[in-house]
């Protein structure tokens, strides 16, 4: 921990606390510029369509607010970034050491009780939200956002584990889940199997097609990868469209059979899960009954996860993610350790979409194309790849934001009637994994806890590990 | 036989459109080594602009010669177009240089997702179609059963200006101190700035040439097609990058050969198999040739340094 501060030395040129204000408005002017640049074919005008014709009208108001805004942030930016130039001028006496430290993070400090506060609000949210909105169907919004969100976070820990752990960027990620949700539709309605016979059969059948997938894709690393499994993801989409006979094509699977208690189905009738129990008939306990379902998958997820992680498996894993020729050298076989990989993420896209199946009653080609890949990669990218509790709370920032939005009404006042955040929401996601790359490249939540422990836990920074180097 | 002709001449039409986005995808990885996956929207969008600027110069000032027109729009779409490839590159992925390897490709998808969600909201997503700007076809023979072989004023434009613009090019690349400096720093970077030459300026010059010449392919999508949506930039950019990879990614008569062969391909398999599929066919190309032979027909294969 004595090591000398390298950044004193460094340091030399000096900085000012004040920042150079003809500068930055100077730059900001620039930037002002350009973004107006930008905006005058695309903003400045749109294209309507009367009948057969197209024809054009101007809006340069939109464009000249763009071009404030833009002004604005640059300037805001300038503002703070001098500021922080300032701090770090003065060396602190802990910055050499900042890498490896040596007492218990903050974070840690905060994960201790952040974790089982979030497990204790998610294992509650029906209970809470019945108690808030004072009754099951005004819950209903409410318990449906819960479900969705639980999905993605899902979703993003399968991806986690091929993205995070193993660090091959898996850009089709959606073909599993399309896999899964096809898997239980067809098994459902052409054999009438129930749902749990379906699930691990759609988690085997989607593990299949993972190692089927990442058979050929062994030898490619990185960018190629990415590729690669972006076009299987296309292709089975693409499939799922044309091959009609089976998948009754783009018009997609209806009257998917509903969940089940365990056998007892939730309608009114007298064998209904209402009457079994002596309860009064609600839908609403379908729609908790599947809220606690994906939550039990969610964390079954996790925790098998969590526990792959402590066994030879994951940490060959974690060391291809590090460097895969040292790994090669040292006897790992590569080949396992990545078709495991695969096959295990590929397994919970498979239980996710089953799950997808089951609740809308109805799939469809539609719901499995790349950008829904994309967000979910999104999620994985902005929780900090490779942290779990990362990805949950990405997920609930990044699926339940738009909805939260959505219910501002002030927006409305601001922007107009016909405001609605859901339109903006996917580029917001665009702009937020730019930003999220060039400002914390690591994610929310960049340390790790270590999967080995000599003596005492130390926290890894986010900088010493190479997730998704490829 | 009279169908393969036909289905040469638009294959080839296709094929220049393909090559015309595929120099951008080629250059970009081979001087920064990434796959800029935002290319394909930024095609894309240089197709509204396109558009845009052809509604403005026919409906609002009049000009009644569709050369003319085409002639400004293409020249005001490459500008502008190479205005947001340089916004682009220095917004995304400059501040990435040296952060870890796949931290350019999530910001590119992250472009990729903003661009074509920014057309949507800015324009509508509605299918964007014009009234046929140019109509006349040449007859070049007759076949018995009374098929005529033609190719349209459209289709010759289109290969002319490919033709022209890719000697251009060329031209530039081979023999300009601008084309030296960017083959330098695709050797090697860091030498390149050692012997004095401004590396960022160059690869955001390169940027630029790609979206212009990407800009080229969208006005000449537009003409051929006559329709544009927010969402046409995914599957032409998907193909385009087949074809760069097809053609050896890095080189620039691979980008060229690989975009005439993945057209032909397509056109011909449209004609022949099945048209649902021709997607299908492309990514399935796309997967073999990385798989099976990832340095192309006229690529250079990668050598892994430890």
């Amino acid at each position: 921990m004595n090591a000398p501060s390298i950044t004193a030395s460094a340091q030399t040129e000096a900085v000012t606390k004040t920042f150079d204000l003809s500068a930055a408005l100077k730059d900001a002017f620039r930037s002002a510029l350009i973004t107006f640049g930008l905006s005058i074919p695309i903003l400045s005008f749109r294209t309507e369509q009367s009948g057969a014709d197209l024809f054009l009208s101007s809006r340069w108001g939109l464009a000249l607010i763009v071009t404030a805004i833009v002004f604005g942030l640059r300037l805001l930016i300038h503002a703070f970034t001098a500021s922080r130039a300032y701090r770090k001028a003065i060396p602190s006496p802990r910055q050499a050491t900042e890498l490896v430290h040596a007492q218990p993070s903050a974070f840690q400090h905060v994960s201790r009780f952040a974790i089982p506060f979030f497990l204790g609000v998610a294992i509650a949210f029906p209970v809470l939200i019945y108690l808030i909105q004072g009754g099951l169907n005004e819950s209903r919004y409410w318990i449906d956002l819960g479900i969705l969100i639980l999905t993605y976070v899902m979703l993003g820990w399968g991806l986690n584990i091929v993205v995070g752990l193993a660090g091959l960027l898996d850009l089709g990620y959606v073909a599993f889940y399309a896999v899964g949700a096809y898997s239980y539709a067809l098994l459902s309605t052409t054999f009438g199997l129930s749902f749990w016979i379906c699930l691990p059969l759609a988690g085997i059948l989607a593990a299949f097609w993972g190692m089927i997938l990442g058979f050929p894709v062994l030898r490619l690393r990185g960018d190629y990868l990415a590729i690669v499994t972006l076009a299987f993801g296309e292709i089975i989409r693409l499939v799922l469209i044309n091959w009609v006979d089976v998948t009754n094509g783009a018009a997609g699977i209806s009257s998917i059979p509903r969940a089940t208690f365990f056998g007892i189905p939730f309608t009114a009738s007298e064998d209904g899960f209402a009457a079994t129990f002596g309860l009064e008939f609600n839908g609403m306990h379908r729609m908790i009954f599947l809220y606690y379902l994906i939550l039990a998958l969610a964390l079954l997820t996790n925790f098998v996860t969590m526990r792959l992680r402590k066994l030879p498996v994951g940490r060959a894993w974690e060391a291809l993610r590090e460097d895969e020729i040292a790994c090669r050298s040292l006897g790992i076989n590569t080949t396992n350790t990545k078709l495991t990989a695969f096959a295990i993420g590929a397994m919970f896209g498979g239980f996710a979409g089953s799950f997808f199946a089951v609740r809308q009653g109805f799939v469809s080609p539609e719901s499995f194309n790349f950008l829904e890949s994309a967000i979910i990669l999104a999620i994985v990218v902005m929780g900090g790849m490779g942290s779990q509790i990362g990805v949950a709370i990405a997920a609930i920032v990044l699926v339940g934001g738009p909805e939260v939005l959505r219910n501002l009404t002030f927006l409305k006042a601001v922007f107009g009637e016909g405001f609605d955040p859901n339109e903006y929401r996917l580029l917001l996601f665009g702009l937020g994994m730019v930003a999220m790359m060039v400002w914390r490249p690591r994610g929310l939540i960049s340390e790790r806890e270590p999967s080995v422990i000599l003596k005492e836990r130390k926290a890894i920074s986010g900088s010493l590990v190479k997730e998704g180097h490829g | 036989m009279e169908i393969f002709v036909q289905q040469l001449i638009n294959g080839l039409t296709l094929g220049s459109i393909y090559g015309l986005i595929a120099i951008g995808y080629t250059m970009v990885f081979g001087i920064i080594g990434m796959v800029n996956f935002a290319h394909g929207d930024v095609f894309m969008l240089s197709a509204f602009i396109a558009l845009i600027f052809f509604l403005i110069l026919t409906t609002w000032l009049g000009i009644s010669s569709v050369a003319l027109a085409l002639f400004i729009v293409l020249i005001i779409a490459m500008v502008l177009t190479s205005l947001w490839g340089w916004a682009i590159e220095r917004v995304a992925y400059r501040p990435l240089r040296g952060s870890f390897r796949l931290a350019p490709l999530i910001s590119a998808i992250g472009v990729s997702i903003f661009l074509s969600n920014f057309v949507q909201v800015a324009q509508g997503a509605r299918n964007k179609p014009t009234p046929p700007m140019i109509r006349d076809v040449i007859v070049l023979f007759q076949g018995e059963s009374g098929y005529n072989v033609a190719i349209s004023y459209k289709q010759i434009i289109i290969m002319i200006v490919t033709a022209v613009l890719l000697s251009i090019f060329w031209y530039i690349v081979q023999k300009t101190s601008l084309g030296r400096a960017q083959r330098a720093c695709e050797q090697d970077r860091k030498m390149a700035a050692l012997l004095g030459i401004n590396v960022d300026r160059t690869i955001s010059l390169t940027f630029v040439i790609g979206a212009a010449l990407a800009a080229v392919a969208g006005t000449m999508y537009l003409l051929y097609y006559g329709v544009v949506s927010f969402a046409d930039g995914f599957v032409p950019g998907v193909k385009a990058f087949t074809a760069a990879v097809l053609g050896g990614i890095g080189s620039l008569p691979g980008a060229v050969l690989g975009g005439l062969i993945i057209g032909l391909i397509e056109t011909f398999w449209s004609a022949y198999f099945s048209i649902e599929y021709k997607d299908v066919a492309a990514f399935s190309i796309l997967a073999i040739v990385l798989i099976f032979m990832p340095s192309g027909i006229l690529g250079r294969p990668e050598v892994e340094k430890v």
